[in-house]
C-alpha cells in the first residue's frame, strides 16, 4: 500500500525570484496525482521536494500511512523514488542497473535475481539483462529505468515527465507497466508533466502550477474549466 | 656495459614508482571524489591549487622533500635522505596534485543526472561517492596511470633525495643523466629504451582500457 502525502506552505528559490510561492498539496494514499503546468513553472522542484532529494525554504512534507511519518533519514527515501524524464543508464550491463537499489538495500543475490528478471519482464525486456546499459535505444533505456525503479517495490513512485521524447508504442508501454504495477501493490504515483492529454488519461486529480503559483487544485475536469486564460491554453495544448 | 646492473635498476625503479603511485592513490583518489562532489567554503580555492601544483616543477618538489628530510629537516629523525623510502616520497608529493586533480576532473565529468539518478535510488552519501567513482573508472585509472608514467620518468627530484647511489638508489633516470655525462651513450640508449617500454606498456593499457569502456 503508497503512503499517502502531505505537503503544506512549500515555498522555494535559488537566490532569485520563487520558483514556488506556498504550494499546498494532498495526495491519497494509492492515488495516481499529477502535477501539471507549463515548462518552468516549478513542478520538478516540487517534485524533488516531495522525494525529499531537496529541502523547501518554507514548509513541510509529511507522509502518512496508518501513522504520519516526518523526515526520518534514509529509511524514509528508500520507501520512494523517482524516475527522470532523462533516467541515466549506469556504465554497467541492463541486470546491473536494475539490481542497483536492490544492492543498496542490502538484498540476497538470489532475490535481486528474481526481482530483476520479474522487473524486466513487467517492461518487456526479458533477456536484455547482459546487455550494456550505454547501448541501448531511448526508449528501452527509459524502460530499463522504470524496471529499476519498480524493483525496488516503492510505496510512493515520482514519475518526472517519464515519457517525454518517447514514441507511442513505448508510452504505452510504459503507461501499461505502470498501472500493472499500481493494481499489484497499491503504490502512490506522483506524476509531473506538461502533457495534459496523458495527465487526464492516468489521474483524476491534479495541480496546476504557473510560475510557481498553484492556480488550481483537485479534479481535473474541474480544474480544465477553470476561467483562467493559462489553464485553458493549458489544456487546449497551446502552453507549453 | 660497465658495473651497472640493469636489472637491478629497472627493479628500482618500478619498486619505487609504483609504491609512490599506490600510496598518492590511496589519498588521491578519495580526495579527488570528495573535492568533485562537495562544496565548502574553500573548496574552490582547493580546487584551484590542486591543478595549479600540477605545474609544480619537480626541482622544486625535490628541494623542498630535501630539506624536510636532511638531518637539520623536521623529518630529519627518520634518516630517509638517500634511500628509496625517500624517493619514493619525493614522487609521491610529486605526483599527489596529478593523481587527485585528474580524479577531480573524471568525477566531474560525471553528468549531474546520473548523480540524480543515484540519490532516487536511495544511496547514502558514501554509497553515491562510491558508484559516482565507479562510473568514472575509466577517467580515473587513466589518472593513476600518468601519475605511474609521471612518476617512473621523474628524475630531477629522485637524483636530490636519492643521491643515484649506484646499487642502492639509482633508477632508469638518474643512470641514463649518469652514464651520458660518462660518455656510455650505449648504455644511455638501453635504458632509454627500456623506460619507453615501460611508458608504451602503460598507456597501451590505458588506451585498451579506456576502448573497452
Amino acid at each position: 500500500m503508497g503512503l499517502a502525502i502531505e505537503a503544506a506552505g512549500i515555498s522555494k528559490s535559488y537566490g532569485g525570484p520563487a520558483v514556488l510561492s506556498s504550494v499546498n498539496l494532498k495526495v491519497e494514499a494509492g492515488e495516481l496525482f499529477a502535477i501539471l503546468g507549463p515548462s518552468g513553472s516549478g513542478k520538478s522542484t516540487l517534485l524533488r521536494i516531495l522525494d525529499l532529494l531537496e529541502q523547501p525554504d518554507q514548509g513541510e512534507v509529511t507522509f502518512g500511512g496508518p501513522e504520519s511519518i516526518l523526515w526520518d533519514g534514509q529509511r524514509l527515501r528508500r520507501r520512494m523514488t523517482m524516475l527522470l524524464q532523462r533516467s541515466m543508464m549506469f556504465r554497467d550491463t541492463v541486470f546491473g542497473n536494475v539490481a542497483y537499489g536492490l544492492r543498496l538495500r542490502g538484498l540476497q543475490e538470489r532475490e535481486i535475481r528474481d526481482r530483476v528478471l520479474n522487473a524486466l519482464g513487467d517492461v518487456g525486456l526479458q533477456g536484455f539483462e547482459r546487455r550494456k546499459a550505454l547501448t541501448l535505444s531511448g526508449g528501452e533505456a527509459q524502460r530499463v529505468a522504470f524496471a529499476r525503479a519498480i524493483a525496488i517495490e516503492p510505496e510512493v513512485l515520482f514519475l518526472d515527465e517519464f515519457t517525454a521524447n518517447l514514441d507511442p508504442p513505448n508510452i504505452r508501454m510504459l503507461e501499461s507497466a505502470l498501472a500493472a504495477y499500481r493494481q499489484k501493490t497499491g503504490c502512490t504515483v506522483v506524476l509531473v508533466s506538461h502533457n495534459p492529454f496523458q495527465a487526464q488519461r492516468l489521474a483524476k486529480r491534479c495541480l496546476f502550477l504557473y510560475q510557481g503559483e498553484v492556480l488550481g487544485s483537485g479534479p481535473i475536469d474541474d480544474v480544465r474549466r477553470l476561467d483562467d486564460d493559462r489553464t485553458v491554453a493549458f489544456f487546449r495544448g497551446d502552453l507549453i | 656495459m660497465g658495473e651497472l646492473d640493469i636489472a637491478q635498476v629497472v627493479a628500482l625503479s618500478l619498486y619505487v614508482s609504483i609504491t609512490a603511485t599506490v600510496l598518492t592513490s590511496l589519498v588521491g583518489l578519495p580526495l579527488g571524489a570528495f573535492l568533485a562532489l562537495k562544496r565548502f567554503r574553500g573548496s574552490w580555492l582547493m580546487r584551484t591549487g590542486v591543478y595549479t601544483l600540477f605545474a609544480l616543477p619537480s626541482v622544486v618538489v625535490g628541494l623542498v622533500v630535501y630539506t624536510m628530510l636532511s638531518h637539520s629537516g623536521p623529518l630529519g629523525v627518520l634518516d630517509w635522505l638517500w634511500t628509496p623510502i625517500g624517493m619514493v616520497l619525493a614522487e609521491s608529493v610529486l605526483i599527489f596534485p596529478l593523481v587527485t586533480g585528474l580524479t577531480m576532473s573524471a568525477v566531474s565529468d560525471v553528468d549531474e543526472s546520473v548523480r540524480l539518478t543515484i540519490r532516487t535510488l536511495g544511496a547514502s552519501n558514501r554509497q553515491l561517492m562510491m558508484r559516482v567513482m565507479h562510473e568514472a573508472r575509466f577517467g580515473i585509472f587513466g589518472a593513476v596511470m600518468v601519475g605511474f608514467g609521471r612518476a617512473i620518468s621523474e628524475v630531477g627530484a629522485v637524483w636530490m633525495v636519492g643521491g643515484n647511489i649506484k646499487g642502492s638508489t639509482q633508477v632508469i633516470t638518474t643512470a641514463i643523466m649518469q652514464q651520458t655525462q660518462m660518455g656510455d651513450f650505449g648504455t644511455s640508449f638501453a635504458l632509454a629504451g627500456i623506460l619507453l617500454i615501460i611508458a608504451f606498456v602503460v598507456f597501451f593499457v590505458i588506451r585498451e582500457i579506456q576502448e573497452r569502456g
